[in-house]
């Protein structure tokens, strides 16, 4: 068969007029919804109470598009006699999802599990300085995301 | 009444009129298939919202879109001819779709050197796009042009190569009298007389040549280097928007509608099938016959790659016009000796 010249443009047309009759895979995407895969990557949601503000998804964001803010507050001793600690809290964090290229790079190093995939992706807005999810909507973000999947025995 | 219709000047309107009309309407149709079958064979629905249903109303919808825009023209352009260039470009399609027969009264103007006229006036839409490609002050459409030009004078040969077979076997150049050659009995079983189009008899390689060089004279994949949107932005329609554009994409799907006609003419037997009457179901039947020849010029297109600048010359004159002398000498040698 490979021998014959132009039998690949009669493939080619055999394909074309396979899929003419095949149904279209389109979906009619306000009216019906794709059936997402699991660990679809649509929103970075952040656990406020689990970041220690280490900078360490900061720094390492391909497209610097997160910004946190923090300071330390001194912490009364734990025991009386005790030395004070210091610990950092949280101020400000900032995901510009008009830059965020969904690489995952800050949830993967996150040491703390302070961040994690949602599936959700329709948060697309009118102005684009309304894509900066503040720590607040971020916080939000985090009651869509699914629970992990079972561990295995 | 048929006073009026006798006057020439009163049957020459209402002829333009019914010509312009056709043309419009069939590239319309034609729009309307491409984007739908495209649209499917990429796995896609195409079309869809507008008109209510199937999006049947896309093509008015894009026409009027493309209406509202400014007529632009660049400022170094040669702005006569680039004006005037869309509108050559719509004339050649008009022109042939003057002498096409859909039945064997309903043709505007039977010429009795009808294809040669075809072949003539069909070449006239080419000179259009060397127009625009020149005086659009463009390097992109300057190329386009040029090459528009160099496929033009490498496929005209071969078509018209084609056809002469046709000619041949036919006896005569006008198309009503090609159409009714195909309508006389090659053979019969009892009583029953058999016609069979010139496909059938033995005009095969003339066919694919003439399909083959009508894809390059349409500039449609895998010839369409003038246009080559990923080398040439949009080739010689780069300057173009508006109204213009709007002509020069109704000539180019008038003009497959009118190439695959002639197409349907000379070799698979033009409005007559054996059994309908011609003069009512003519139109139809030619129609339906075209409508086969679009789908599958559309089906190319959406199918195969372009080819490179050499190899269309390549295969123009390395394959395409030794093997229509090929099919002349052999067409004439049996036409003398059956």
């Amino acid at each position: 068969m490979r021998g014959i010249p132009g039998i690949g443009l009669l493939k080619g047309m055999w394909v074309t007029l396979r899929n003419l009759f095949t149904k279209p895979k389109t979906v009619f995407y306000p009216e019906e919804k794709e059936i997402l895969v699991a660990r679809a990557r649509g929103v970075i949601a952040l656990d406020p109470e689990a970041c220690t503000v280490c900078m360490l998804c900061a720094r390492e964001c391909p497209d610097w598009c997160i910004y946190i803010e923090g300071h330390k507050e001194e912490q009364p001793p734990k025991k009386p006699g005790g030395r004070p600690r210091s610990r950092a809290t949280l101020d400000r964090f900032d995901i510009d999802y008009a830059l965020c290229m969904y690489c995952g790079i800050c949830v993967e190093v996150c040491p703390f599990d302070a961040l994690f995939w949602s599936p959700e992706y329709e948060y697309s807005e009118h102005r684009i300085s309304d894509m900066l999810h503040p720590k607040e909507r971020l916080a939000d973000w985090l009651k869509t995301v699914p629970d992990p999947p079972p561990l295995e025995q | 009444m048929s006073e009026l219709f006798d006057n020439f000047w009163v049957m020459l309107v209402v002829k333009l009129g019914a010509v312009v009309t056709v043309v419009l309407v069939l590239a319309l149709v034609v729009i309307y298939l491409e984007l739908k079958i495209s649209a499917h064979m990429q796995s896609r629905i195409g079309p869809y919202y507008a008109g209510g249903r199937w999006g049947w109303a896309q093509p008015f919808a894009d026409a009027l879109k493309f209406l509202q825009k400014e007529d632009l023209v660049p400022a170094d352009a040669d702005r006569p001819i680039f004006k005037l260039a869309p509108v050559v470009s719509l004339m050649g399609t008009f022109a042939v779709i003057v002498i096409l027969p859909f039945s064997p009264s309903l043709i505007a103007r039977d010429l009795d050197l009808g294809i040669f006229y075809v072949l003539a006036a069909g070449s006239i839409g080419t000179l259009g796009v060397l127009m625009a490609g020149w005086a659009s002050a463009n390097k992109y459409s300057l190329i386009g042009g040029l090459r528009a030009a160099a496929q033009l004078i490498a496929y005209e040969l071969p078509l018209v190569l084609a056809v002469v077979g046709v000619v041949i076997q036919a006896g005569t150049l006008s198309m009503v009298g090609i159409v009714e050659a195909q309508a006389q009995p090659v053979f019969h079983i009892g009583d029953v007389g058999i016609p069979l189009p010139y496909l059938v008899q033995g005009q095969v390689i003339g066919f694919v040549i003439f399909m083959t060089a009508m894809l390059a004279e349409l500039s449609r994949t895998p010839f369409d280097l003038p246009i080559a949107e990923s080398e040439l932005v949009m080739g010689y329609l780069t300057e173009y928007s508006g109204i213009r554009f709007t002509m020069f994409f109704l000539a180019e799907y008038a003009g497959m509608f009118a190439l695959s006609a002639v197409a349907a003419t000379l070799f698979l037997g033009g409005y007559h099938v054996p059994g309908l009457d011609a003069d009512v179901f003519g139109p139809l039947v030619l129609i339906a016959k075209t409508m086969v020849l679009v789908f599958l010029v559309i089906w190319f297109r959406w199918t195969w790659p372009r080819v490179r600048e050499d190899q269309l010359q390549g295969f123009a004159w390395k394959w395409l016009v030794p093997a229509s002398l090929a099919n002349i000498a052999v067409t004439a040698i049996l036409k003398v000796a059956l």
